[in-house]
């Protein structure tokens, strides 16, 4: 069984973000670039589907990345994956959610899958569109927002996430599923699993390997950004007093309702 | 680090020279690892713990699991990394309580490290995978009520009787000995033919060897997360393969302590960083007379020195790291190092304190608490004042100590 799990490379989600105002893409340098968190959790839902299967099963980490995501690269591999692919040409950049679905879903098809994990979205685009493009492009059963997995045979069962509680599904493999939160928190690299990862391959990739028969990057994108703006500075909040009584307790149930919290 | 337009970006506050710069992509990783451990396991607990007087035994398994026990040895189920990793880990974890890197370093350089250096092939094979993965703790015991400073007057005896040794006395202030399963035991031999006394050497005592006990010490003010004892033995019956056979004399435990030292030179500054960078947002966000404290010229003054000592002993600690790694690290290095480092430590979380205010005696800051411990640091592994007579002796040739 081979598991593949793709990850992006963000800038740190605790850095302030900045746009360049010309070429409307987030500046990325001068800032720490890190796993997408969102990742984290696909690699940990990669690894429990490893754990439980045991020998034979491998975990493939795929990234569309440049040559200096290599380190960042290295974190996953020391949480336990087994090897990598690191897709970089200065030609992908500027694909947009298209052309990066279907560049990644080339190189997939390359490395070849049973099962392919995807994060949910990523902390700096977050169109969260990635996983159901891809699995599009690999022609695959594409089951998004999975809260728990788990293999029979070649049949994959999950539990769809949705706004009012969860979906049990089931399709055949090979598919796609992208993972929230609730698979469980990511794994901590181990010591030996950092040491370990110098030892792992993380093949290169570029866009002649993949031989596309459609242009990727900023020539490729379908979609354009238009115009950017901040987001608007958030509202001050509605303050409920003792005093409100019943209607305040009235405000605060429709409040929450509202949010489909209860 | 240059951006994109070719400005030279400011100094990070928190990493003011940029010494990150000087770390391998291997070695950042280890440290933000053990940094996520203790931000999402040790520090949202510590305060309570510390509190109740309660070392969080339920964080040894994840401990072993992220292979920081025994971590720069080699085999025996240990990761074998580097000198500098090893510091960067104590580092982190002191940055969330020195008890809990107290744990860590008497289970790995002290218990493990003694028994990896001068154990049998059957008692490494017997007790280090174990301790490496968490199921056996350990501890050592040197120090006595009346001989601390001065280890060569200890009073405890193994003698010999028939094929076995006999142990008899007592060890003081031994850090995990309560919930120890080993304790790496040192005590004086019989005199030899011709000496006035016998050779200290080192034993294995598994918990539960009759007349071997453990009493904690209570009503500490410091390291309270961290289990503190004391170790007595009563006609303490070993096999003569309890003995370790590679060393004899003090060299046996000093060098022990040496690699412990070597941690907590490292490991005192994770305690100052913590409170330093509490003290810079507090003083940022703290008003008084109507403006930050931090706009005082008094508080800036206080939190540049904190930094510029910050910055200097991490700098100390690495270079020793290196040194270490290339096998070129003198017990005296160490000395230099462990004083310079708990001496700016403990003044960078007194002076956190003052900027801190009231707000920096209680447990919803981690100031008092740092302040606290670091007292103990000061004094274990060998007291600041006995580090400044080795290094003393170290320039003059003339040992004061004596």
């Amino acid at each position: 069984m081979k598991i593949v799990v793709t990850v992006k490379l963000v800038p740190d989600t605790n850095a302030d973000k900045r746009i360049d105002p010309a070429s409307k893409r987030l500046v990325r340098t001068g800032v720490e670039t890190v796993l997408n968190p969102f990742d984290e959790y696909a690699i940990e839902a990669a690894l429990q589907l490893k754990d439980k299967a045991g020998e034979g099963t491998t975990v493939t980490v795929v990234t569309m990345a440049p040559e200096s995501g290599k380190e960042v690269v290295r974190k996953a591999l020391a949480m336990g994956c087994d090897d990598a692919v690191l897709l970089s040409d200065d030609g992908l950049a500027g694909s947009d959610v298209w052309g990066t679905a279907y560049a990644l879903a080339a190189a997939i098809k390359k490395s070849g899958f049973d099962l392919v994990v995807c994060g949910t979205q990523s902390t700096d685009a977050i169109t969260g569109e990635l996983p159901g493009a891809l699995a599009e492009f690999l022609g695959v059963p594409g089951l998004t927002y999975v809260r728990k997995v788990e293999l029979n045979g070649t049949t994959l069962a999950a539990e769809r996430e949705t706004d009012n509680g969860y979906l049990k599904v089931s399709c055949p493999l090979p598919a796609l599923i992208s993972v929230t939160k609730s698979i469980g928190e990511a794994r901590y690299p181990s010591l030996k699993g950092i040491m370990g990862a110098k030892k792992k391959t993380i093949a290169p990739l570029t866009l002649a390997d993949l031989a596309l028969d459609a242009p990727v990057g900023s020539v490729g994108a379908k979609t354009e950004v238009l115009a950017l703006a901040q987001p608007p500075a958030r509202e001050k909040g509605k303050v409920v007093h003792v005093a409100d009584g019943a209607e305040g307790a009235r405000a605060i149930v429709d409040f929450l309702k509202e949010k489909k919290l209860i | 680090m240059k951006t994109s337009n070719g400005v030279v970006a400011a100094p990070n506050p928190l990493d003011f020279l940029n010494l990150d710069a000087l770390l391998s992509p291997d070695e950042r990783l280890v440290r933000d690892t053990v940094r996520s451990f203790v931000n999402d396991r040790i520090k949202p607990n510590i305060g309570t713990w510390f509190d109740e007087g309660r070392f969080p035994r339920e964080l040894i398994p994840e401990i072993a699991d992220l292979g920081l026990f025994g971590m720069h040895l080699e085999g025996y189920g240990c990761a074998g990394a580097s000198a500098v990793a090893y510091g960067l880990a104590c580092l982190e974890l002191e940055a969330g309580d020195s008890g809990i890197r107290s744990f860590v370093s008497v289970q790995g350089s002290l218990a493990m490290y003694a028994i990896y250096a001068f154990g049998s092939e059957e008692q490494k094979n017997e007790w280090l995978p174990r301790m490496a993965s968490g199921k056996a703790v350990g501890c050592f015991g040197l120090t006595e009520w009346d001989f601390g400073s001065d280890p060569a007057g200890m009073r405890t005896t193994a003698r010999r009787s028939g094929g076995d040794y006999v142990l008899n006395g007592g060890k003081a202030w031994i850090t995990n000995g309560g919930i120890a399963d080993v304790a790496v035991v040192w005590a004086r031999t019989d005199p030899e033919d011709g000496h006035r006394s016998g050779a200290v050497r080192g034993f294995l005592v598994p918990r539960g060897t009759k007349g071997f006990r453990t009493n904690d010490i209570e009503r500490k003010i410091s390291l309270r997360a961290s289990v503190t004892s004391e170790l007595v033995f009563e006609d303490v019956r070993l096999p003569a393969d309890a003995v370790l056979p590679n060393v004899s004399g003090l060299r046996g435990p000093l060098a022990c302590l040496s690699e412990a030292r070597y941690g907590i030179v490292w490991g005192s500054l994770g305690a100052a960083r913590t409170c330093y960078e509490t003290a810079l947002e507090y003083a940022k966000t703290r008003i008084q007379f109507d403006k930050p404290i931090g706009a005082f010229q008094l508080t800036q003054e206080k939190l540049v020195n904190m930094m510029l000592e910050l910055q200097k002993g991490q700098l100390v600690a690495l270079h020793l790291g290196r040194m270490k790694d290339d096998g070129k690290i003198t017990p005296q290095h160490v000395s230099f190092g462990k004083l310079n480092s708990v001496r700016e430590a403990l003044a960078i979380c007194r002076e956190a304190r003052t900027i801190l205010g009231a707000s920096g005696i209680t447990l919803e800051y981690p100031i008092i608490r740092h302040m606290n411990n670091l007292e103990s640091v000061l004094t274990y592994e060998g007291t600041s004042e006995i580090h400044t007579l080795i290094l003393g002796e170290a320039l003059t040739g003339i040992a004061a100590y004596k």
